[in-house]
């Protein structure tokens, strides 16, 4: 099962690197999302520091939403999940699977580039690791709760709409936490306990998303 | 010796009941071939046989255990060509076959398994090729050549001579013999074209099981 699971990693990565332009268009949507606030709320570097974690992570998120669409979409067009449905891999571990390549292609680039854009950002040194480590724990669950709207929009008009209006009221807990985390190590108070919460929803939907997600997709696939 | 058997089989599509009443058995080395018009549920009634779509009424039974406690491994023992090729125009035809070759039968072998596949339809030589480069027929012999990735009793094909050259249509239906040969059974649905030997015909829209 583990070298099924590993196998559709491999190709959905490999895919994502050949074809290159959902994963592409997150990362370098990212970026010229924190770059347009200098632009916007004016180069003073006190005012970006108090503004740079929220900034960061408000486009991180919309970054992820914006290539959650095509994350069962592609696969559901072209007759392949209802090849994977009939697999011996159950429908869970094939959302795992997605989920794992989906956050390999956008959420580890996105965790790369963000402090860079954090210097530019002028963000407190401090907080840098912090910065990392909330972004770590986020990203999987963005990829995790995704995974579920992405699976219930399957086949729907607009689905790209749909899935932001139906996963944003979802992400705000990770928003708060993120950020909170973040401040908190800029200010030199305990990140721990932001850090914990961020973990803990990661957790809860590490266990629940594949589920839930696999529910959806049987739906769709019916 | 395993045995498909469907008992009183209905479908429901939105608000629409496509069939009713739909009894039949298939056992080992059998191969039943679904006509009907347009719309009739052929396409239907395959996806229901695959454990894709709950019949709204009705049981389906294989050795005599109805399916529905354990999809999961009903599931693992169907090979389904449908409407759809499932081939990712990125991936070559040999990294196409090598995914669901690990799938379906562990990573042990796979590659090996892709390339008996693709030469049995004739393809192997198209085995680097991307996706994006083959024909609709090349395509599909693609699709058929995943139902030899790895064994399976039950196979359910859809249109399969679907932009099938002549070639490629006694290609898969050699493989279906053959496979029938060694103890399995065929489920397709046909508009047109020669059906294989000793299949049965079940009309879906007048729910009629007419010897062949």
């Amino acid at each position: 099962m583990l070298s099924a699971a590993t196998t559709l990693v491999r190709r959905d990565i490999r895919l994502a690197l050949r074809q290159g332009m959902d994963s592409l268009m997150a990362v370098v949507f990212f970026i010229l999302a924190c770059v347009l606030f200098p632009l916007g709320v004016g180069p003073e570097p006190q005012t970006l520091a108090r503004i740079a974690s929220g900034i960061i992570c408000v486009a991180a998120l919309l970054a992820a939403l914006l290539s959650l669409e095509r994350l069962f979409q592609a696969d559901y067009e072209d007759g392949s999940l209802e090849q994977m449905a009939l697999s011996a891999l159950p429908l869970p571990a094939i959302v795992l699977a997605k989920v794992a390549a989906h956050w390999l292609t956008t959420g580890l680039p996105l965790i790369i580039a963000a402090p860079v854009l954090a210097v530019m950002l002028q963000l407190d040194g401090h907080a840098f690791a912090a910065l990392v480590a909330a972004l770590a724990l986020a990203t999987p669950s963005l990829s995790l709760i995704g995974a579920v709207g992405a699976a219930l929009v399957l086949g729907a008009r607009r689905g790209g709409v749909l899935l932001a209006l139906l996963i944003l009221p979802l992400y705000i807990p990770l928003l708060i936490f993120a950020v909170a985390a973040i401040d908190a190590a800029a200010f030199g108070l305990p990140v721990q306990p932001h850090l914990l919460l961020l973990g803990g929803i990661a957790a809860a939907a590490l266990v629940l998303a594949p589920w839930t997600a696999a529910a959806a997709l049987r739906q769709a696939l019916a | 010796m395993p045995e498909l058997v469907g008992e009183s089989i209905a479908c429901i599509r939105g608000e629409r009941q496509v069939f009713d009443g739909l009894t039949f058995r298939l056992t080992s080395g059998e191969a039943l071939v679904l006509v009907g018009r347009n719309g009739a549920g052929k396409s239907s009634l395959l996806r229901i046989l695959a454990g894709l779509l709950p019949p709204a009424a009705g049981r389906l039974c294989w050795d005599g255990n109805d399916i529905r406690p354990d999809l999961d491994s009903h599931r693992a023992r169907v090979r389904f060509v449908g409407h759809a090729d499932a081939v990712k125009p990125a991936l070559s035809a040999l990294e196409n076959l090598h995914t669901w070759a690990v799938l379906w039968g562990g990573r042990h072998g796979a590659e090996a398994r892709a390339r008996e596949a693709l030469s049995r339809f004739a393809i192997d030589r198209l085995a680097e090729l991307p996706g994006r480069w083959l024909s609709a027929g090349q395509r599909r012999r693609l699709a058929l050549a995943r139902l030899l990735l790895a064994p399976a009793p039950l196979w359910l094909l859809d249109e399969p001579r679907t932009a099938l050259d002549v070639d490629a249509a006694a290609l898969l239906d050699a493989a279906v013999e053959r496979h029938r040969t060694e103890g399995g059974m065929v489920v397709m649905a046909l508009h047109e074209g020669a059906r294989p030997p000793g299949a049965r015909t079940l009309d879906v829209g007048a729910a009629r099981l007419e010897a062949c």
